[in-house]
């Protein structure tokens, strides 16, 4: 294995001179996560980036006619194919590179909701890993078909009040709970897999740093909270990514080569009920009726932290 | 020097690829295409080319992968059949969207269900209206030909568009037929050095490929499209006029055979034309002036040229191996688009033949020739569209 190379962790002072690569102009709602997720990425690189979206809520709001908010090439083509359209400009690049008509170091980032990337991607996620594409493919999770208007997604967390899983008089809301993308990619035994929170921005920074500067395939599931569907307040993103870190609801790790890190560990463990308390989706679980749901959520999230804490290298 | 060889339809394409020497390649394997990849495969694994070769999960993303690597700036090729162009579908509105020339040999073959792995055209009929240009070769020597001035009609600065290239699955792909070789340096030379429009991987320059345009543009993006399609057909002649300077082979938009004196005429797509050319030829020795037309360029479709070609004949029989369940067959409706703007045309007929493989043998074309020689004498059609070489 070639030695990773440690890189200065930025700082605050150093970022606000670097130039912002996405830029205001785009038409995400106020308060969206995907936007800061984008930037703080962006900001991390030391390299040029090739980014690449699926369809969705960024993908339709960052490059409409002839305006664009992406000072850097960015590519969409369609909805269940970033990672596969993404490969195809990083396998361009490497003959190009070896054929001497580019010699810039260039990395490749998408940028997928979770519809894009744990549901009607996978398949092409799951092959480009596979594959060894020298790539970091970036999932902003907001846990449902936000773009076309709040369907669920296998994203989607247990009990969520979304339009395809309304709250009715029989079902309460999402009956199954969400798929674990993050350990699923991690199964791939690619050599970096990470989840992170844009709350814990030198965290996310610093992993971002990490991933691009190892060869291969990379993966990155970043907590992106979107007010409209989880019916929360306009200026709560960051507030709410740190309850979902406080409750474990997200918990802060990588998987390098195998060995997972928890590279953040919550003073005091949160109830999941401060997570879901702030958010319209989950108002219904706190009728009496629906306290088992509240129940089986409490206990998902506390298996896999301990599942995760034993798992961990100390 | 030629190089002559006996080499199945799959190993010619395979091997002007080869001389072609693509910048990437994106595939999945699908029967009957395989044998074309797998050659290729070999021809990488061996460092005889520089493409890579990117085997992805399916055909989705092989044209994905396509998409992402032509955006990039460079010269791009895959190869599919059936199913896999079907699951493509989606993605060949994008690449031709997006104006990226990317090449595609399409080995043809049947779509499920019920599945079958044989030869019919219902796959690239079926991309009929995605935007990319198509040429039909009825043999191994015309697949090679094809395949390679593919890449100069895609690459065309004026028109920057994806291109098929269909053969018969089996019938071509799999059967060893006589060819002719171009020396490597010709191809070479032919071909061209790639060159780049607003590549992706221009850094200093960035690009937004693939925005969101709404009702007041998106109208505008798709008369371009069409705008663009009508400067094809010269780029096509053009590029056939250098072909045969070094290959000496003429092609056109179509093939007009024994057509200029005949009353009647079939009109069929690839390896079928041979067939019928034999019975035609039988029928001339009888003193019956039958003749034939064998589209080449079937996207964009030569309205007038087509036209202009049959429009002498008293009665013509369309032959489609492909059907558009409950309408004509498809290529039937373009020719009879093209005869209707003019005023005296001659009688039509579809036959639908050859469906999942089913042979196209000499006494259906004599069928259908007499048949033809009857609508001739009475001016009367009775079943305008009819399967023939059916099991009753």
């Amino acid at each position: 294995m070639a030695p990773v190379r440690t890189l200065p962790v930025l700082t605050l002072k150093e970022l606000s001179k670097k130039e912002d690569l996405f830029t205001h102009g785009h038409r995400l709602c106020s308060g969206c996560g995907a936007p800061i997720v984008v930037k703080m990425v962006l900001f991390a690189s030391d390299h040029p980036v090739v980014a690449c979206s699926s369809t969705g809520c960024l993908e339709v709001s960052s490059c409409i006619s002839q305006h664009t908010a992406w000072k850097i090439p960015w590519i969409h083509s369609a909805f269940e194919n970033a990672a596969a359209t993404v490969a195809g400009v990083e396998s361009m690049y490497r003959v190009l590179k070896k054929k001497h008509r580019i010699n810039k170091e260039i990395k490749f980032v998408t940028f997928c909701g979770d519809g894009g990337t744990y549901d009607i991607g996978l398949q092409s996620l799951s092959g480009a890993m596979e594959r060894g594409h020298d790539m970091l493919y970036i999932c902003y999770d907001n846990g449902a078909y936000m773009n076309t208007g709040i369907q669920r997604s296998s994203a989607t967390p247990l009990g969520a009040d979304t339009t395809t899983s309304p709250v009715g008089s029989v079902i309460p809301g999402k009956t199954q709970q969400r798929k674990n993308l993050t350990r699923i990619m991690a199964a791939h035994d690619i050599p970096y897999v990470a989840q992170a929170s844009i709350s814990h921005w030198l965290d996310l920074m610093k992993k971002v740093r990490k991933a691009l500067e190892i060869k291969g395939p990379k993966f990155m599931n970043i907590l992106s909270p979107c007010n409209r569907g989880w019916r929360s307040r306009t200026d709560d993103a960051i507030l709410l990514s740190r309850l979902a870190v406080d409750t474990c609801y997200w918990p802060l790790y990588e998987v390098e080569n195998g060995a997972i890190r928890i590279t953040f560990k919550p003073k005091e463990k949160k109830p999941i009920v401060d997570f879901l308390k702030p958010q319209g989706r989950f108002k219904h679980l706190f009728r009496p009726e629906n306290e088992w749901i509240i129940k089986k959520f409490q206990e998902d999230v506390d298996r896999e932290w301990e599942r995760l804490q034993k798992e961990a290298l100390p | 020097m030629a190089r002559i060889l006996a080499v199945s339809g799959n190993e010619a394409v395979a091997e002007a690829l080869r001389q072609v020497n693509p910048d990437v390649c994106a595939a999945y394997p699908i029967t009957p295409q395989t044998e074309l990849m797998q050659r290729f495969a070999s021809f990488v694994s061996d460092g005889i080319v520089d493409t890579e070769l990117i085997l992805v999960e399916s055909e989705h993303s092989a044209m994905s992968t396509c998409i992402g690597a032509s955006a990039g700036g460079g010269r791009v090729v895959t190869a599919t059949s059936s199913q896999g162009l079907a699951l493509m579908w989606e993605m060949l509105y994008i690449a031709s969207g997006l104006r990226l020339p990317i090449v595609m040999p399409v080995v043809n073959r049947s779509l499920s269900a019920p599945i079958n792995i044989h030869c019919d055209h219902s796959d690239a009929m079926g991309a009929r209206d995605s935007g990319w240009i198509q040429l039909w070769s009825e043999n191994a020597q015309e697949a090679y030909d094809n395949t390679l001035q593919a890449f100069r009609i895609a690459e065309h600065m004026d028109i920057r568009l994806p291109v098929i290239v269909c053969m018969d699955g089996f019938i071509i792909g799999h059967s060893i037929q006589r060819i002719e070789y171009l020396e490597d340096e010709e191809v070479k030379k032919f071909v061209g050095e790639f060159k780049p429009l607003n590549p992706l991987l221009d850094i200093d320059n960035p690009k937004s490929y693939g925005p969101l345009i709404l009702p007041d543009l998106y109208h505008e993006y798709k008369r371009a499209q069409h705008e663009v399609m009508t400067k094809v057909k010269d780029i096509v002649l053009d590029v056939a006029e250098e072909f045969e300077k070094i290959g000496g082979r003429r092609y056109g938009l179509f093939e007009a055979y024994r057509l200029d004196d005949a009353e009647t005429a079939l009109v069929i797509l690839n390896s079928a034309a041979g067939t019928s050319k034999d019975v035609i030829d039988e029928f001339r020795e009888r003193g019956i002036m039958a003749g034939l037309l064998k589209p080449r360029l079937f996207r964009p479709f030569p309205y007038e040229e087509v036209a202009n070609a049959l429009k002498h004949l008293k009665a013509i029989c369309v032959l489609d191996r492909a059907d558009s369940f409950g309408g004509y067959g498809p290529l039937f409706m373009e020719v009879s688009s093209a005869l209707y703007q003019v005023r005296e045309r001659p009688r039509m007929i579809n036959k639908i033949y050859g469906l999942g493989g089913r042979d196209y043998l000499p006494q259906h074309a004599e069928q259908v020739l007499s048949e033809l020689v009857e609508i001739a004498k009475t001016d009367k059609v009775e079943i305008i569209k009819e399967y023939i070489g059916v099991r009753e």
